[in-house]
This record gives C-alpha cells, sequence and structure tokens, in this order.
C-alpha cells in the first residue's frame, strides 16, 4: 500500500530568508489588533459586561420577528438589546446590557431579566426559553479580572519552562509568539465583531497550548541540530529544523483541523465563538512558531555553543583525578 | 530493549481495562442499564442537562450590622440590669461601632468589668470579638475586631447554607447542588429546574418573624412624619398589604422573635375565608407569647416580616397554647411560601442573585447530539488520515486514540468531574491533538529510516528522541489547562478538566501502549523492513 505523505521527502524551503519581511508583517500583525481592539471594541458578551442573553425558540418553525423582538424588549426601558439569530432562523439570542449605573447593585441584572423574559412571554405564546443568563456588574467584573489574571500568568509560566528547559532567548521568543498569537486571535474578534465571552478565553488558553506545541517541537530539534552540526551557520540550522518537522507540523494541523472542521460546522451553535477562536488560531500559532519563534533566536544571539555544557573548574578536577586531563 | 516485560504488559493492560469499565455507565446511561448506584459516572452540566445556577451572595456587613445592634442589646440590658443601675446616654452605632456615655465617671470601672465578659466569644474559645475602648474617662467604644467580624460571617453563612438547602428540599426538586464559594457567596444548581422564579422568591427573603406591641401613645401624625416616642420605632406596611404606605408605631422592647418556630403551614381561616399561615411556637417561645398575650389583652400587636408589618391584630383573650395565626393580605401561594420561610428557618443575612443562567432540558439534549455526531465525524476523519498516513503504525494510533476517548471518560467519571458543553469542545480538541504524539514518533521512525537505519533501531530512535518534545509539550500544555482550571468558573472549567486529563491520557496512550503493540509487531514478525 502506497502511503499518504503530505510533505515530500527532502523537502528545503528556505523559511528564514524572508524572516525580515516577515517579521515586519508579524508586528503590523500585533499592533493592527491592537488598533482594532481599541478603534473597534470588542463586543463583549455578558460574562465581561454583565447584563441578560435570552435564548429563544419559536416552535412553530417561524422566522423569529428580530426586529420586534428588538422593539418589545426596547420598549422595557433598559437600552437597545443585542438580537441576533442564533443557529437557525426560529432560534435567537437577545443581550440586554446592564443599564448605567447598576454595577453596585448587585440585584439588578436579575430583576431586569425576569421583567424581559415575562415581556417575551406574554408577547409570544409560541416561544420556548431554552435559556436564560444573568450576570451582575460585580461578578462581570470578577470574571474580567480572572481572565486577564490567566492569560498572563498562562505566558508567564510556560516562557519560565521554556527558559528551564532551553535557554532565555528560546523562553523570550516563544513568550514573543504567544503574545502574537493572543493578540491576533483577539483582534479577529474586534474586526468580526463576534462575541467575546468567558468560552473565547478557554479557547485563548487553548491556542496558547498547541501553538507552544508547534514552537517546541520545533525548538527541540533546534537544540539537537544545534549540538549535532556545531559549524553550520545559526540560519541554516533553523530552517533545517523547521523543514524536518514540517511532516509532522503539517500532519498535527491538519488531524486537529479535521477533528474541529465537524464541530464548527454541525456543532452547537453555543460552541461556534469557541471552535472557531481555535481554529483561526491553529493557523496563527503555526505561523507564528515558524515565522516568529524561530527567527527571533537568531536576533537574540544563540550560537551553537549555548547547549554545550560550559566545563567548571570542578569537573576539570574531576577528570583530572581519573586521568582524563 | 523495545520488548515489553510481561509483568509490564498485564498491568498495562490490566490499569487500561480498568478504566474503560469505568468509562461503561456512562457511555451507557441512556441505554437503561442499571450499574447500580455506586457505579461512577460523569456527571452532566446544567448547560447539558438542563437546570438553573444561582450564584448567591450575602452582604458580609450586613452581618456586621446586625451584630452591632444585637450587642447594643446586650450591653444595654447589662448596664440597666447592674445593681445599682449604671446610668448611660448618648448612644451611637456608626462606622461599624457603637459608643456610649456613662453618667458618673466614677462608674467606668464597674461597668468594664460588667461588658468584659461581652467581648469574649460566645462558644467559650476566649477569642476576642470585640475592644472595649475607654475615651475621655467615661465613654465607652466598642469595636469589632477583624477575626471576631470573621467568625461571625462564617457562622452567618454556614447558617444560611443550612436554611437555603432546607427551603430547597421543600421544593421538591431532586438532587440540588448548594456549595459554599469564597467567604460569602453559595452556588445553587438545581437539575431539570427551568423556571427558578419561585427559587430565586424563595430564597429572596430572609423571613426574619417578630411580634411586637403597638405603641398606643403614638401620635398618628407623628407616625406617619416618622417620629416615634422614645423606645418606640417605626415600621412600615408591607407593599401588598391593604395598609400598604402606611406606617405602625411599635415598642422596640418587649417583643418575640419569631425564630423560636417548630412548625409553620399555610391555610384558609374558616371565618373569612382567607388564606393565612398558621404557627406553633416552641416550648420556650409559646410561654413568652402566652406572657405577653395574657398582659396585654385588648391592645393591639404588629406582626413584622422583615422589617415590615403584615398586619397589626388585637390579643382578643390570652393565647395559651402556643399556636398563633397570621393573617394579612395573603395569595394561597404567598401563604404557602412564608409557611416554609418560616419553616426553614429565617436568613441570618439577604442573599442576592448576582448570576443566573438557565438552560432548557431541549436544548441540553440538542448540543449533546450535535456535540456527539460532530466528534464521531471528526474522530472518523482523524482515523482515515492516520491509516492513509501511517499504514500500520496508524492502525496503532487509532487504537491508541479509541482507547484514549474511553479512558478519559472512565477518569472524569471516577473523578466524579463535570461534562460541559465546553468540555465537549474538549474532547473533540483532545481528538485531534491526542494523535499528535504518534505524529511525532512516527515521523521520527520515518526520518530514522530514510537515514538507513534497520527496522528496530529506527523504531527505537523514534519513540526515545520523540518522547523528549512531547513531555515538553504536554507539561506546557498541563499549565495552561491548569491555570484555565483554577482561574475559570463553571462551564470553562469543564473545559480545562477534559483538556488536562486528555493530555495525561494521550501521553499514556501514546507512549506506552502503542509502543507495546509495536514492538510485539517486530518481536513476532521480524520484518526487513516496514512501510511508515
Amino acid at each position: 500500500m502506497k502511503l499518504l505523505k503530505l510533505v515530500p521527502d527532502d523537502t528545503n524551503i528556505q523559511f528564514l530568508r524572508l524572516r525580515v519581511p516577515f517579521f515586519i508583517l508579524s508586528l503590523v500583525l500585533i499592533f493592527g489588533s491592537w488598533g482594532a481592539v481599541a478603534y473597534n471594541g470588542l463586543n463583549l458578551g455578558i460574562d465581561f459586561a454583565g447584563g441578560q442573553e435570552v435564548r429563544l425558540t419559536f416552535e412553530e418553525g417561524n422566522a423569529a420577528p428580530v426586529g420586534e423582538l428588538r422593539e418589545t424588549v426596547a420598549g422595557l426601558g433598559y437600552g437597545t438589546p443585542v438580537v441576533q439569530e442564533f443557529g437557525s432562523p426560529n432560534e435567537v439570542s437577545i443581550r440586554v446590557p446592564l443599564p448605567e449605573g447598576a454595577e453596585d447593585t448587585p440585584g439588578a441584572a436579575t430583576a431586569i431579566g425576569n421583567e424581559v423574559i415575562a415581556a417575551i412571554e406574554s408577547g409570544y405564546p409560541d416561544v420556548r426559553t431554552d435559556g436564560n443568563s444573568t450576570v451582575s456588574g460585580k461578578v462581570a467584573g470578577e470574571f474580567s479580572r480572572d481572565a486577564a489574571i490567566a492569560l498572563a500568568a498562562a505566558m508567564a509560566m510556560v516562557a519560565l519552562y521554556i527558559w528551564i528547559r532551553f535557554e532565555w532567548q528560546f523562553g523570550v521568543g516563544a513568550l514573543f509568539a504567544l503574545f502574537h498569537d493572543v493578540s491576533v486571535t483577539m483582534g479577529l474578534f474586534a474586526i468580526t465583531q463576534m462575541e467575546f465571552s468567558l468560552q473565547i478565553i478557554a479557547a485563548i488558553l487553548a491556542v496558547i497550548g498547541y501553538s507552544l506545541n508547534d514552537t517546541i517541537v520545533v525548538y527541540d530539534r533546534i537544540r539537537e541540530n544545534l549540538k549535532k552540526y556545531r559549524k553550520m551557520p545559526l540560519p541554516e540550522v533553523l530552517d533545517l529544523s523547521v523543514n524536518e518537522t514540517l511532516a509532522r507540523t503539517v500532519m498535527t494541523s491538519l488531524t486537529l483541523l479535521v477533528a474541529l472542521l465537524p464541530l464548527l460546522i454541525a456543532g452547537p451553535a453555543s460552541l461556534f465563538g469557541l471552535v472557531a477562536a481555535i481554529t483561526a488560531g491553529l493557523f496563527i500559532g503555526t505561523y507564528s512558531s515558524i515565522y516568529l519563534a524561530s527567527p527571533l533566536l537568531i536576533w537574540m544571539g544563540v550560537t551553537s555553543d549555548s547547549f554545550v555544557p560550559q566545563e567548571t573548574d570542578a569537573d576539570r578536577q574531576e577528570k583530572k583525578a581519573l586521568g582524563e586531563a | 530493549m523495545l520488548d515489553t516485560p510481561l509483568w509490564k504488559k498485564i498491568s498495562l493492560w490490566g490499569l487500561t481495562i480498568a478504566l474503560i469499565a469505568a468509562a461503561l455507565p456512562s457511555l451507557m446511561m441512556s441505554s437503561g442499564f442499571d450499574f447500580g448506584d455506586d457505579a461512577p459516572t460523569v456527571n452532566l452540566g446544567l448547560d447539558l442537562a438542563g437546570g438553573s445556577h444561582l450564584l448567591l451572595e450575602a452582604d458580609p456587613d450586613d452581618v456586621a450590622a446586625k451584630r452591632l445592634e444585637n450587642m447594643e442589646e446586650s450591653v444595654e440590658a447589662a448596664l440597666r440590669g447592674a445593681t445599682p443601675e449604671i446610668k448611660f446616654g448618648d448612644t451611637s452605632r456608626a462606622d461599624g461601632r457603637f459608643s456610649l456615655l456613662l453618667d458618673s465617671a466614677s462608674d467606668i470601672d464597674r461597668a468594664r468589668g460588667l461588658l468584659e465578659p461581652l467581648m469574649m466569644g460566645r462558644d467559650g474559645s476566649l477569642q476576642q470579638e470585640w475592644d472595649l475602648e475607654v475615651v475621655d474617662t467615661q465613654r465607652l467604644v466598642l469595636v469589632p475586631t477583624e477575626s471576631g467580624l470573621n467568625v461571625a460571617v462564617n457562622n452567618a453563612m454556614e447558617s444560611v447554607i443550612e436554611v437555603v438547602r432546607r427551603r430547597i428540599d421543600e421544593l421538591g426538586t431532586r438532587e440540588p447542588t448548594i456549595v459554599r464559594q469564597g467567604d460569602t457567596r453559595i452556588v445553587v444548581q438545581v437539575p431539570g429546574l427551568e423556571d427558578p422564579q419561585a427559587l430565586k422568591e424563595l430564597l429572596g427573603k430572609t423571613a426574619e418573624l417578630e411580634f411586637k406591641l403597638v405603641d398606643q401613645q403614638a401620635l398618628p401624625s407623628n407616625t406617619e412624619a416618622g417620629v416615634a416616642n422614645p423606645g418606640s420605632q417605626i415600621f412600615p406596611y408591607a407593599a401588598d398589604s391593604n395598609l400598604a404606605g402606611q406606617s405602625e408605631a411599635v415598642k422596640r422592647l418587649g417583643g418575640i422573635r419569631g425564630d423560636s418556630l417548630t412548625g409553620a403551614q399555610a391555610g384558609v381561616d374558616p371565618q373569612t375565608n382567607r388564606s393565612v399561615v398558621n404557627i406553633q411556637f416552641d416550648q420556650q417561645g409559646g410561654q413568652k407569647f402566652a406572657k405577653l398575650s395574657t398582659e396585654n389583652v385588648g391592645q393591639r400587636f404588629a406582626i413584622i416580616l422583615d422589617g415590615e408589618v403584615i398586619s397589626a391584630p388585637f390579643f382578643n383573650e390570652p393565647i395559651l397554647g402556643g399556636a398563633a395565626q397570621i393573617s394579612g393580605s395573603f395569595s394561597p401561594d404567598s401563604a404557602n411560601q412564608l409557611a416554609i420561610q418560616l419553616r426553614s428557618g429565617a436568613l441570618e443575612v439577604p442573599l442576592t442573585v448576582i448570576e443566573e443562567r438557565t438552560v432548557s432540558a431541549e436544548l441540553g439534549e440538542q448540543s449533546i447530539r450535535s456535540g456527539m455526531i460532530a466528534m464521531l465525524i471528526g474522530s472518523l476523519a482523524v482515523i482515515a488520515l492516520m491509516i492513509a498516513t501511517y499504514g500500520r503504525f496508524g492502525v496503532y494510533a487509532t487504537g491508541a486514540l479509541l482507547i484514549n476517548v474511553l479512558i478519559l471518560l472512565g477518569l472524569m467519571a471516577i473523578g466524579n468531574f463535570t461534562l460541559t458543553l465546553p468540555g465537549i469542545a474538549g474532547f473533540v480538541l483532545t481528538v485531534g491533538a491526542a494523535v499528535d504524539a504518534n505524529v511525532l514518533i512516527n515521523e521520527r521512525i520515518r526520518e530514522e529510516r530514510k537515514r538507513g537505519r534497520k527496522v528496530v533501531t529506527a523504531v527505537e530512535n523514534g519513540y526515545k528522541e520523540a518522547s523528549r518534545a512531547i513531555y515538553d509539550a504536554n507539561i506546557t500544555n498541563f499549565i495552561a489547562g491548569a491555570l484555565l482550571f483554577w482561574f475559570g468558573s463553571g462551564p470553562v472549567r469543564g473545559f480545562a478538566v477534559v483538556l488536562v486529563i486528555g493530555l495525561l491520557t494521550s501521553v499514556f496512550t501514546a507512549l506506552t501502549l502503542t509502543r507495546m503493540w509495536v514492538s510485539g509487531y517486530l518481536s513476532a514478525n521480524r520484518p526487513k523492513d516496514i512501510n511508515i
């Protein structure tokens, strides 16, 4: 049986020749993403903004009267809700923001939530309430804080681990690549205005994990090749390492993709954001391990001596004692 | 070197089969086959099973305020009860402190001697719960200590959880989860409850019942203006009462608290045909109530619930049996609700719902179905890709993948973890990522073969060289997942659980199981070449 080879043997793409333009591209992506976040803002879900989210199904299968629902809820006087089709035309999600000044009244979100549901159920008899969430301003503030801490701590801890296992340059390289991944993923959410919820934080942490996976596989090979080919110039070592691990990179990315795609297309509507973020992150992460994590090593002065143990005085004495000197 | 010793084979298979067995009850949950109550099963999160999740919060300031009020009463009673009586005035409660001015500075030592014992914990722990300070020779200031306040909040929360549990049990819902979270929060999860309105109303009242004598001397105009006679205080009528908007002046002292009840039932008054709540006092409460009613026949008393007057009837005759009836503007429902609240006891602190998530069972079922289908299709695609790429070694990887999913489920069942909707995404992600270790190994074997290494050496090197990267990558992933678990809440935590356990199981299946199968194949067939 002839087996499938996604990457032909002896592939030798000179990835690193274009390291400067790609590095500039990465910087543009990072700054562009933050610009988009600052300019567009993130479409914060109730987890972070507080408020209420109701999911409704119109049981007779009619398309949901989106405009009418918006007016009904807006008529209650708590601001204009976001009414969106959710999954299929007869299902909608309604998001009602927390009114001004309600941040300090812990029970406000729930009280408004009761009113909204009552108004909808009396206006539309064939509606089924599938889900209702209310989050007070206080809890939303805590979620935001915890999410920021989790992201920062995850990046710092894994960078630290890589520093310990490799060299400091590798730790910095990985950290920068992760910063790129997180930034660009957030930028995508700012541009598409998809809802940014707690689930997306989970997705970003998963992306951090898998982007790191790639980075580590490449770094591990670089370490190996640095020891093996002591005279080879660094850019060539990096190119060789990326090429040698390319088959694995493509294969793993592909298996992840084929596992995720069905979930993205046919999975539960409430998982769409999470799966979309992970899928996008898959590409962003693979790109960053090849074009950010590796070239940074050149600029930070990794040499083939980085992994040769330094001979200490104690070592020398030991050798002398053994008669090797 | 590649060979797996027999003891290792047996223990690996034993472990694998045990974990798969643990997954069976969860897998066959819907088939109706009974594994018994002790069988480990995965909990379904409320986003999959349907139900209500409420996060309730108590305000610690309420506990502090109430504690201060109680302390004021004890202090005043102690000073008044001294012989000769210690006279004082200018009492104030501000900034969490209570202060009073003795009429004569010469009483100061006597007052201190009387009050010192009150500053200690009542549980005999000798913990200093209050500091007693003397200012300007005759002013006494009581300041709660940090530890005393913490103990008070802690005790209040423990009693609140008990009361919450009793109230929810009265609703007759199945298996609610009631857990304290942090210092002042309670998580309530009720599977299958799709309309938490009744639950929220039930928990939304502290239900503190008081009986106080109406101040007969109070002028209606003064009461209306909010001015009370000395020793009296003013309470408004409840919003749903037919006297709503009016107030009643009552005597501060000499009343009875409703915390000494042994029972409360909703009923109908046969004379008026209106809903009432019948209550029974315990022995002590009954005696107090008998005394109060005997001494005040012909007088009015106010029934006060949570600081609002429900009604203010007359004591027509002494009430001696320890039973009483609360009438007011009740509907059958609200009478029943009050009865439950009185039966289950008063909440020491009011609770506020600060987060609510309710999902219908239909939506949950729909999510499970589409999630499972997506996972099935994804797994088949991954399996096809692996076998097409690595042939026999792809088959081994597939076996590892299937076992991986099963023992992941088994471990979740043993640990009694909760599977949430994002957890299903975690499963899918694990399916995609679990093969990474096998991909690394197989690609390495390919490379080694290309360099002309013999089959056995190539396979040996493949496992050895790849495992370094596998460990490093999984440990860093583990760090990210653990942080997600640590900081995440609810559904997100469910995602982290699957991710983290999935890392462990995928390393186990990829590094040990496939290795055992490959070495078995190699030593049985001794192939000169392998198709990889």
